[in-house]
């Protein structure tokens, strides 16, 4: 297929789409929460009912994360985005009813309904949305998943024939380094430097990476965009794959995730007969093939090298840099490794241009960024918003502040390699400077609020533990620090500690963290760091006196 | 020669569906060691775990020495080499579960089936696992039960859904 058969394509779907013989469409949220609440039975409901009204007119669609996971199953009908929510197999008839016969919402079941005095009708004038501006999520909720007609209606596959045909690949790297995109899988790297790395390095063989080994508990971003808008991720990976001169991929994605790892299958097959992928893309010179590679459950593999070792079918242990990916990265060649979030950037960089992108968000930090919230919140879910939007904005505007009575204690980001940000923060600017400087990390996204009943040693206990299980015991500082810190951390919960126990807390901390040889150990110390510079009263509660022969033995 | 006789022992009954199957996947792979995640999956996901003759078989047909096979399953928290029970039980420990209480239901387990995690009633009916996210925090505390995602999940909820499994597990 080239170029002209591609613009046919579209313009053929363009032309059905706006023939269709009505416009209604109603969309089911089939993200990972929403299957959990039943969104299936949903689905096979509505179509019956559509059925037995006789409205074989409107269809009905699956789509991805629509944003309110803990209010779902979500029911969104177009034109006019009216979510509704809590759909069960016994009031869809209902909200069909009203909806579409009687053209009037059912506000009882609007979203939000229970917290809003008077729901809107139009779900995107909601608070919940409005606070927010979708670039990497913004088709989820929108296109079908497993059908790539969906995805060319929204502007699919343009940005790759827009760089294909109108832009070198110096100019797309350009593009990217105008954005100001920085690395969403935690550390902030810029992309666009990372993509001239790997492009400057003369090899007749280089990798695409896109890492979805999103191990940090208490995140879901990767899940929620490969499962809801796959082709999204295809395309920013070849569009790297065109820039830094790369002909083969690699999707790693978590085991855990099935669903993701069905869908983005589908999608490499859906892609490649459409000619957007494999050989001779497009017509052009240029051919690029995806596989996917299946994550086993280790945390540390979404460190790169790890990742490499893993896909290389190796135990995922990482191994000291330099050299770096991009010199000597997979089987010893150039490889670029990307984030999920990042490579569904790319795609609307590419297309409305890296100026437009470094126009959003803060001076440090251009763009959105994906949060998953979660913990004691009332609207747990996935938004995404602009670098810069305060912790205040997402935890009450967005998030609906705190489930029941309860008074905003802490929100943890970045998991288990960061930190918590205390009630005195909330006005914190989030982008990656500032968390820092709170002792915190930005991180994949992970956001989860505690309130006054969060413990917040037993917190840091909580990550440490995590960091014991997931440590790969190659290097000592790491393999052997987390276990130390965590019997010491495990002592002061129960009690036991001294305050010299909490000297060599953070003598450790900083040992440990210095000496690690990859991120994993290097962060780990962050969340008991951070919860004894913001909570220490509440290690200081629980010390006991030093007892006299033990002041002797450590003098 | 504990090399040799451990090879000698690498023979699976070709006739086996599963056999086959791995056969399939490995010959799909075109046998390359790299492959061996990929092949680990598949076969953990026939036999439910990885039994110890499987995974010398592996290393056999990829020429691969054993060590390196047992070394990357042990490694990984999803590969098992022990059966992990008829219904699995799988509680979500991840940061946004553990704030919702996913240690209360696993203190409920124990205390109604005896079973810590990693553990298989000894009828081998209910294995119960931890895991350290499974992504559904939105929906937190959640469990897995035999592939199906519970959401929000009480200690009487799981309990009574455990109790119902074991009896349709009888009545069956």
């Amino acid at each position: 297929m080239n170029r002209v058969d591609f613009k046919n394509i579209i313009h053929a779907e363009e032309l059905k789409a706006k023939n269709a013989p009505t416009k209604h469409k109603i969309f089911v949220c089939c993200g990972a929460g929403c299957i959990s609440s039943g969104a299936d039975n949903v689905m096979k409901k509505l179509q019956e009912e559509i059925k037995n009204r006789g409205l074989e007119d409107i269809e009905v669609v699956p789509t991805g994360c629509m944003g309110p996971c803990n209010q779902g199953p979500l029911v969104k009908f177009k034109p006019g985005n009216t979510v509704y929510q809590k759909i069960d197999c016994v009031n869809i008839g209902e909200v069909v009813k009203s909806q579409i016969v009687d053209k009037k919402p059912l506000e009882d079941l609007l979203l939000f309904s229970e917290h809003r005095e008077k729901p809107f009708v139009n779900a995107e004038e909601d608070p919940y949305f409005k606070k927010q501006l979708k670039i990497a999520l913004k088709d989820c909720g929108d296109v079908h998943p497993e059908k790539i007609e969906d995805y060319l209606l929204h502007d699919g596959y343009k940005a790759l024939d827009k760089a294909l045909f109108e832009m070198s690949p110096e100019d797309v790297i350009s593009e990217i380094k105008q954005s100001r995109l920085r690395g969403r899988g935690g550390a902030g790297y810029p992309t666009g430097l990372k993509w001239e790395t790997v492009y400057r390095h003369v090899n007749d063989q280089k990798y695409i990476i896109c890492n979805g080994d999103e191990g940090d508990p208490g995140a879901f971003m990767d899940r929620s965009v490969l499962e809801g808008n796959p082709h999204r991720i295809l395309e920013g990976m070849t569009i790297a794959g065109y820039a830094v001169g790369a002909n083969k991929g690699y999707a790693y994605i978590r085991g855990e995730y099935p669903l993701a790892i069905k869908r983005f299958e589908a999608a490499i097959k859906a892609a490649k007969k459409l000619g957007v992928l494999g050989k001779n893309i497009l017509g052009t010179n240029f051919s690029f093939d995806v596989e996917v590679r299946i994550g086993a459950g280790a945390f540390v593999c979404g460190e790169e090298t790890a990742l490499i070792a893993s896909i290389e079918g190796r135990r995922g242990t990482p191994s000291p840099r330099p050299p770096y990916p991009a010199e000597s990265g997979l089987w010893g060649k150039p490889t670029l490794i990307n984030n999920v979030e990042t490579m569904a950037s790319i795609a609307p960089i590419i297309l409305k241009g890296g100026e437009w992108y470094s126009e959003i968000g803060t001076a440090k930090s251009a763009g959105t960024k994906v949060f998953a919230l979660a913990g004691k919140i009332n609207y747990a879910g996935l938004i995404e918003v602009p670098m810069g939007t305060t912790l205040r904005e997402i935890v009450f505007d967005i998030g609906g502040g705190i489930q029941g009575d309860g008074q905003f204690k802490a929100a943890q980001t970045g998991g288990p390699s960061g930190g918590c940000i205390p009630a005195e923060h909330l006005d914190v600017k989030m982008d990656y400077e500032e968390l820092m400087k709170l002792g915190s990390i930005m991180g994949s996204g992970g956001l989860i609020v505690m309130d006054e009943n969060s413990d917040m040693v037993d917190v840091a206990r909580f990550f440490m533990e995590f960091c014991v299980d997931e440590s790969c015991g190659k290097c000592v500082p790491c393999r052997v620090g987390t276990k130390m810190m965590h019997d010491l951390l495990q002592k002061v919960c129960e009690n036991k500690a001294t305050q010299l126990d909490i000297e060599r807390l953070e003598e450790l901390a900083v040992y440990v963290k210095e000496c690690s040889l990859c991120g994993l150990g290097g962060s780990a110390p962050n969340p008991l760091l951070s919860t004894l510079r913001h909570f220490r009263h509440e290690y200081d509660t629980r010390v006991q006196p030093v007892r006299k022969s033990e002041n002797l033995v450590h003098q | 020669m504990i090399v040799r006789n451990s090879l000698q022992d690498a023979d699976l009954p070709q006739d086996d569906p599963r056999v086959k199957q791995l056969n399939v996947k490995m010959k799909k792979e075109g046998y390359k060691p790299d492959a061996l995640i990929e092949i680990l999956h598949n076969a953990q996901n026939s036999y439910g775990y990885l039994p110890i003759n499987v995974l010398r078989y592996i290393a056999k047909v990829l020429r691969l020495p054993p060590s390196r096979v047992f070394g990357t399953v042990s490694f990984y928290h999803f590969f098992s080499m022990k059966s992990k029970g008829e219904h699995t039980c799988l509680v979500c420990t991840g940061t946004a579960c553990y704030v919702k209480g996913a240690q209360k239901l696993l203190d409920k387990v124990e205390e109604k089936f005896g079973l810590k995690q990693g553990q298989v009633t000894q009828d081998g009916k209910i294995g119960l696992q931890a895991a350290r996210c499974i992504g559904a925090c939105g929906l937190a505390p959640a469990v897995i039960l035999d592939d199906e995602v519970q959401a929000k999940v009480s200690p009487e909820d799981l309990i009574s859904k455990l109790t119902s499994k074991l009896e349709t597990h009888e009545q069956g």
